[in-house]
């Protein structure tokens, strides 16, 4: 790690573990089981947005869904303000469930088709018994202007809506029980390249305004570099590094975050060719049968044999790899901005 | 890049603003609206809904009233003027009266339509007292005989001398409610357990999935004639009748249960389910405000496909004489009458409710059809 955080984290997972039952015996034990998220130690600090990225599979979103609650952890405690929302109970649980938003990926699907904007947005208040009638109204009202929806069109259906909007909506809808942190699952990656860029302005405003605490979970590493002040990489359900995001970018210490910069894709052509990308080979390991030794060992160039394939690292030094000392890895440079 | 720049979706015209207002329900009515046959029998069925609810008003005799000097007459025509009354071309609704012949050797009475005997029709004529709804006492018949005397069978009597229209009006309150009772009834467990089924999962899901597998795999029709032979015979006739419509019920809900599992199942992993549940909303409120409306259309289509299905088991039950009995008139029983060949024979028009019940099972599926076509998203 970098800094060392003066003040109590907002968040802090330790340990997390979540896994999915495969297969079962005749006696309904679990004989597999996919290992999702495998040992996360992650702590966010008020205020700042914490970049997750990592290639698809690799449990970065098992983790968001697991601190918001929408999935059980098998073991590991996620403390927040001096509790530990996994021992939680399902009453306990409301009180947090407002502090803790969600932003979903996929703007189609996460709106109600059935719902108008005045439902969707307010659906959350309602549910928590919080507003009704023209305070309802107003507090969708006054949100929808937020996020930059005229709240005209607070009777129309989602389906009246482009993809920028509807995930406008879904800003709107985890924003309007005034959370302090909230969980953006690949907010932007099924936006048009247009769009993303406004709809991370937007998230970057509303940042400043309520003072909100993002972790923003993506593949695409540009996406990232623009909103994250440090960025975690996950590979296989474990964090394998964390750093500020210049000094990620510049110099990676980890050869998996080398092989991601390397796909990011360069806009100079004269400077196409200075690396060339680094091509992972396979696939992902068999999560119900994970290897000892570093996961990424089987794709790794630099693994030598002997070492990376017995021992691991813990992320103390803000990287999960034993040769890291050792090798002078090659990022990307930043766009000017 | 501020925040007024995106304020907008462009302008638009009148008729898109209407577009992306429009509830489903409108939506749905919009696509059914240019369906001419769905709408049509739509009209047929709210006819007859008219008919459930005015029963004793529409008909134009009381369902006891028996005419024993008229047993198995024919239907007669409604006429509009007359011209061999003797006394030149004369307007007016009537119907001629009958004469009668017993053949000596069969003692098979014959009737002749008699121009002759004039029978002046009215409309909303003073005849037999009834209460409307059970609670209005009224006397007046929307059609009849300005004489109550006088004899006026537009679809002719039966053996025992009741006027088939009469008859007719009242065995569509009884089978078309059957119908409209028995799948309100199926509809309740079978959405009610399906949701439950498909949403939870688990031991649940497969407790439900195994009872439904049960009642499937009994075939209906002894099952329906067992439970209905086994009612005692001197049960009154409402009594029955909610039997009946329960049994039928009972047996009817499983294929809806499947259906609505099979949604639940697949929209339970939906992103607006998540949030909805990571909002705190309870399950109950999750699985009937969330998820139910968006397939309602297609329940409601499938409701209207399934009444058919029970009115016809009502009919077939009570034609075997398993179901509804005598006094009680339903389309089933007014169809067990004309079941012998010896009476048909001489009296064809006893079959006209069997006619009714093509018709109103007909107009139920086109109905169904054209929901199901216009709730269809796929086609906007």
């Amino acid at each position: 790690m970098t800094a060392t955080p003066e003040t109590e984290p907002l968040l802090d997972i330790q340990d997390l573990h979540v896994r999915f039952p495969v297969r079962r015996n005749l006696l309904g034990r679990t004989t597999v089981e996919n290992h999702a998220v495998s040992g996360v130690d992650l702590a966010l600090r008020s205020g700042e947005t914490l970049g997750l990225v990592g290639e698809s599979g690799c449990g970065k979103t098992t983790l968001g869904r697991t601190i918001v609650g929408a999935q059980e952890a098998t073991s590991g405690s996620i403390r927040y303000d001096g509790n530990d929302l996994t021992r939680l109970k399902n009453r306990e649980k409301g009180r947090y469930r407002r502090q803790i938003r969600m932003v979903f990926q996929d703007p189609f699907s996460s709106l109600n088709p059935r719902m108008t904007l005045r439902q969707v947005i307010g659906d959350p208040l309602v549910a928590m018994g919080e507003a009704k009638g023209s305070e309802l109204e107003d507090r969708v009202a006054e949100m929808m202007r937020r996020v930059g929806l005229s709240p005209d069109y607070m009777d129309r259906y989602p389906h009246a809506f482009s993809g920028g909007q509807r995930q406008r909506v879904n800003i709107a809808r985890a924003l309007i029980v005034d959370p302090k942190l909230v969980i953006a699952d690949e907010p932007v990656s099924a936006l048009d390249v247009s769009v993303r860029a406004q709809i991370l302005n937007l998230l970057r405003e509303l940042q400043d305004e309520y003072g909100l605490t993002y972790l923003f979970i993506s593949h695409d590493l540009s996406v990232v570099e623009n909103i994250a002040d440090r960025v975690a990489v996950m590979y296989f359900g474990k964090i394998v590094e964390l750093a500020d995001t210049a000094e990620l970018y510049e110099k990676p210490a980890h050869p998996y975050t080398e092989a991601l910069m390397s796909a990011v894709p360069v806009p100079d052509p004269s400077l196409r060719d200075r690396g060339g990308r680094i091509l992972l080979a396979d696939e992902l390991p068999d999560p119900s049968n994970p290897p000892a030794g570093c996961a990424f060992a089987g794709r790794c160039r630099y693994a030598e044999p002997g070492r990376c394939d017995t021992g691991t690292v813990d992320l103390e030094g803000g990287v999960r790899c034993v040769r890291s000392e050792e090798l002078d890895l090659r990022g990307i440079e930043l766009t000017e901005s | 890049m501020t925040l007024k720049e995106t304020e907008g979706i462009p302008p638009e015209d009148d008729r898109k603003t209407e577009r992306a207002t429009a509830s489903q329900r409108q939506l749905v009515w919009w696509g059914f609206k240019k369906h001419r046959l769905a709408l049509f029998s739509a009209w047929l069925l709210i006819g007859m809904l008219v008919a459930v609810v005015f029963t004793e008003f529409l008909a134009p005799f009381d369902d006891r009233h028996r005419d024993s000097d008229y047993t198995a007459a024919p239907p007669q025509v409604l006429k509009l003027w007359d011209t061999d009354g003797g006394e030149g071309f004369q307007w007016g609704l009537h119907v001629d009266g009958y004469t009668s012949e017993q053949d000596p050797r069969s003692l098979r009475i014959t009737y002749e339509a008699d121009p002759e005997d004039r029978v002046e029709i009215g409309f909303f004529v003073k005849g037999e007292e009834y209460e409307l709804f059970g609670l209005i006492p009224w006397d007046r018949h929307l059609i009849g005989p300005e004489d109550p005397e006088d004899p006026m069978y537009l679809l002719g009597t039966t053996t025992d001398g009741k006027d088939l229209l009469t008859d007719l009006v009242y065995a569509t309150r009884v089978s078309a409610s059957v119908g409209i009772i028995g799948v309100a009834l199926a509809f309740l467990l079978g959405v009610v357990l399906g949701a439950v089924s498909g949403y939870f999962g688990g031991w649940i899901d497969n407790g439900i999935q195994r009872l439904i597998e049960l009642i499937m795999a009994v075939p209906s029709i002894p099952l329906w004639l067992g439970l209905a032979a086994a009612l005692p015979v001197d049960m009154g006739p409402v009594m029955r009748y909610f039997i009946i419509t329960t049994i039928l019920a009972l047996v009817a809900w499983t294929g809806l249960a499947r259906e609505v599992r099979g949604r639940f199942l697949a929209m339970r992993s939906e992103e607006f389910v998540t949030s909805a549940m990571l909002d705190g909303s309870s399950h109950r409120r999750i699985m009937f405000r969330h998820m139910l409306p968006s397939f309602s259309s297609h329940i409601i289509a499938a409701l209207s496909l399934s009444i058919p299905t029970m009115i016809l088991a009502e009919t077939a039950l009570s034609w075997l004489g398993l179901g509804l009995r005598p006094p009680a008139i339903s389309w089933g029983v007014q169809l067990q009458e004309a079941s012998k060949w010896s009476v048909l024979s001489g009296a064809p028009w006893l079959l006209i409710p069997g006619a009714v019940v093509v018709i109103v099972v007909l107009a139920f599926n086109f109905v169904g059809d054209g929901l199901r076509d216009a709730a269809d998203p796929y086609k906007h």
